[in-house]
């Protein structure tokens, strides 16, 4: 089933034009990784489909983008975001305790029962493989964890809303290999329940976890296809040309 | 329901953004609503190029061109006294002093912005004005010199930390440069960051000097209070602020003297606004 | 080179001495106050009625004058100047209006003290018929914080990572939540400094209750608000110009206390701010 799928977009930050023409389809329960250089507009797109663009001043869209057959700007922005979750480029942990880190999202759409809170923190902590490490302190602040720890956290915390879409920006860019790997083997036991979608700068990560893999270069989409494709028989030059120089 | 309640809350806070600029235009509403009234009395000109304040005597005379001198002499002095020590303090903050010294000078600058006017001003007229008096063999020491000394030191805090700021946002890659081509420390801050931060310095100036201006307590305890154009910076004299302060009190609402006072308020409202809006204007230069 | 170091070594000399004018006569003043006024201070000086025409007795009436125009003040400004902050952070766009937003702060900083009293005499007392009462005094010393209230307070929310909204944002939260359980509490220190040092300016401006609330001599304390009141400042400004023959002591005691109630507050103000840029987890 395609959960996303954008035709034509193009957007604008001021005069600057970030993405162009671009149109794709995200099919559910994929993990669809997405590489580039910087600036090439991959994170731009990310941002779309939860509308985090919408906070930049001066953006503007063209074309079409809808999310599970519905126009994305017409969807109530909050249900979107609980709907489509974010893992961002940094641990990002909110100022606040390991428990509440992980039940803030909940409690912000409503829910009050305290345990019914605390079982999805303990079912969202599990999911990310963290709670062994913090079943015994889930009352301290969630700065006192580690790096690689703090990553977990912040995908315990976008599960606990229970979203449809995982959007992963660059999530393990400041992370040991040890941490990455952790990261990794979530995103891929959390495939069968969850659509997602990783923006990576490291090329190794896009073949090891991506189902399908997209090539973005100066805000176009240059190539799309099955990642082993991609990775052996590009159909493009551009696409094998960033491989290999990464590679080499 | 709770989509109305953001609705609503997201609406005061609008309506509180908006606060500012309420009050700016009530309070200039109200000070006009009561002040041009005094113009049915007396023509704008002879206001305000009037040589005689004597606005309880039969008919009144309502000229504040005394008042007007009173407030530039004092000024004057206080700017000439303040904006060089201003700007050497601020250059020795931000650029010569070490860094625990600096946090110290800091909060002392601090200190001194913090003192209510009415405490400086009681400090000189017991310590200042008899000194005035002695030194210059006066028959009083409640005198122009005396308050342009006393509003120096409330317009410094204002020039030190605003000029400070100005020479702290210089690119510090100017610095360098001017030191890879073998200037001294000296040499890089005269030639090149004074210059560089010239239009935040002149900010500060005219933020500080807008503070003198409206100063008043300090100003109608130690200056004297008297309404005549000071031929020298050694007589008393009045300022527009201080005379809106010490008559206010005895003016009937609704006569021809409460009127006037407010006439005084429009015109140090409009001085304040002017100077203001430039100061910004030079703040902003810089971005 | 000898002559550059040598020019060098006079300048900062100067400079020095600059600082110096500034900052030794500050300590003077303080020390000065100190000394001379502690004598003054004892509990009959702090509990008591002003008596004998200012002359003896306390000063208690006008500290708790004092106290009641800046509660007043502080209940008026803080919320409004709060919400207007939380507009000029996290909602306003940078266009016109919010251009014209924060020239009218600019403008609101630097309108007279004196002229605030005019304003207050104008709209409070005789336009709404407050009369020169604790509420009328309130409510203008309040316009007048108003502009530090909103510029502290909304440079605390500004300097809340962006980060923490786009996280809060991204799970779904609304903005206002956002703000309310994010945004908020991480700015609570800024915003209390911002407080704190509009208290104690409200405590120590004269000219804005001069013709608002301010009794030249009432030897009780206010039942109500449309009750005048005595106030600090005000106190000094009277019997160290109006009365004559009042004992140096009791002028010099009364701006202790003055300096000091200020001076506390802007302390208080400096140590939360310490505290809470040492603590800071970001």
């Amino acid at each position: 089933m395609v959960i996303f799928n954008a035709k034509n977009l193009n957007i604008w930050f001021g005069q600057i034009q970030a993405l162009r023409n671009v149109s794709i389809e995200i099919e559910s329960n994929e993990i669809l990784s997405i590489i580039g250089p910087s600036n090439s507009g991959k994170t731009s797109f990310l941002r779309m489909l939860n509308r985090l663009n919408d906070l930049n001043p001066g953006f503007k869209m063209s074309g079409w983008l809808e999310f599970a057959k519905e126009d994305i700007r017409k969807i109530d922005i909050e249900s979107l975001r609980k709907r489509v979750g974010m893992v961002f480029a940094l641990p990002l942990p909110l100022p606040l305790s390991i428990f509440d880190n992980i039940a803030y999202g909940v409690k912000m759409h409503g829910e009050r029962n305290r345990r019914k809170i605390s079982s999805i923190v303990e079912h969202s902590l599990k999911q990310a493989y963290l709670w062994d490490e913090v079943k015994d302190r889930l009352g301290v602040s969630a700065f006192k964890l580690s790096g690689g720890q703090q990553q977990r956290l912040c995908i315990a915390r976008t599960l606990a809303v229970n979203p449809e879409v995982i959007l992963f920006d660059e999530p393990c860019s400041g992370l040991d290999p040890i941490s990455t790997a952790k990261v990794e083997e979530a995103m891929l036991k959390l495939k069968k329940d969850y659509t997602i979608v990783l923006v990576t700068n490291n090329v190794k990560q896009a073949a090891r976890v991506g189902d399908r893999t997209a090539f973005f270069l100066s805000g176009e989409l240059v190539e799309l296809d099955r990642t082993e494709k991609i990775f052996t028989a590009p159909r493009d030059q551009r696409t094998d040309g960033y491989i290999r120089g990464k590679f080499g | 329901m709770r989509k109305f309640k953001e609705f609503l809350i997201e609406k005061l806070i609008f309506i509180c953004g908006l606060a500012s600029i309420f009050f700016v235009i009530l309070i200039f509403l109200f000070l006009t609503k009561e002040g041009l009234a005094v113009f049915k009395y007396v023509n704008p000109v002879d206001f305000l190029m009037g040589k005689s304040w004597y606005p309880i005597s039969e008919p009144a005379q309502l000229g504040i061109l005394p008042l007007i001198f009173g407030s530039l002499i004092v000024t004057l002095g206080a700017a000439i006294i303040s904006i060089p020590i201003g700007i050497a303090c601020a250059v020795y903050i931000a650029e010569v002093a070490p860094s625990k010294i600096k946090e110290v000078l800091k909060s002392g600058i601090e200190l001194l912005a913090a003192i209510p006017s009415v405490v400086l001003g009681f400090i000189g007229m017991v310590t200042l004005v008899p000194w005035v008096k002695t030194v210059f063999h006066l028959p009083t020491g409640l005198t122009a010199l005396s308050g342009s000394i006393i509003l120096a030191f409330m317009a410094m805090p204002t020039i030190v930390s605003i000029a400070e700021d100005a020479l702290y946002s210089v690119p510090k890659s100017y610095k360098e440069g001017a030191f890879a081509l073998g200037a001294t420390h000296w040499q890089t801050i005269y030639r090149v960051l004074l210059p560089a931060a010239s239009s935040g310095i002149v900010a500060a100036v005219m933020l500080g000097i807008g503070r003198v201006i409206g100063e008043t307590m300090a100003v109608m305890m130690i200056t004297g209070n008297a309404a005549v154009i000071p031929q020298s910076i050694l007589v008393p004299v009045r300022t527009l602020t201080a005379t809106i302060a010490a008559e206010m009190g005895e003016a009937v609402v609704g006569s021809e003297h409460y009127f006037a006072l407010f006439a005084i308020g429009i015109v140090l409202f409009i001085m304040s606004f002017i100077i203001n809006v430039t100061a910004d204007l030079f703040l902003h230069k810089r971005h | 080179m000898r002559n550059t170091q040598r020019s060098q070594k006079i300048a900062f000399f100067f400079l020095f001495l600059a600082t110096l004018l500034i900052v030794v006569p500050v300590g003077l003043i303080v020390v000065i106050i100190i000394q001379k006024g502690l004598p003054a201070i004892n509990w009959q000086f702090l509990s008591d009625i002003p008596r004998q025409g200012m002359r003896s007795g306390g000063i208690f009436p006008a500290i708790i004058g004092t106290f009641y125009l800046v509660f007043g003040a502080i209940v008026f400004a803080l919320p409004i100047g709060l919400l207007a902050a939380i507009y000029l952070s996290e909602y306003a766009k940078d266009n016109m209006l919010n251009r014209i937003i924060k020239l009218a702060i600019v403008n609101l900083s630097g309108v007279p003290s004196v002229v605030y009293g005019l304003f207050g005499l104008a709209l409070f007392v005789v336009f709404f018929k407050f009369g020169a009462s604790i509420l009328s005094g309130s409510l203008t010393l309040g316009i007048m914080i108003l502009p530090i209230i909103i510029t502290t307070s909304r440079e605390a929310l500004e300097s809340v990572p962006q980060s923490f909204r786009e996280v809060s944002l991204s799970l779904g939260a609304s903005k206002w939540q956002t703000i309310r359980q994010i945004v908020l509490p991480n700015a609570i220190p800024g915003i209390l400094t911002g407080t704190i040092l509009g208290l104690g300016r409200a405590a120590g401006e004269t000219a804005p209750i001069l013709f608002t609330v301010a009794a030249f001599y009432l030897p009780r304390l206010p039942k109500s608000i449309f009750d005048q009141a005595m106030a600090l400042p005000y106190h000094l400004y009277v019997i160290s110009t109006q009365v004559p023959n009042v004992d140096e002591k009791v002028r010099y005691g009364t701006a202790l206390v003055l300096l000091v109630l200020v001076l506390f507050m802007n302390l208080v103000a400096i140590i939360i701010r310490y505290n809470f840029r040492k603590k800071k987890k970001w």
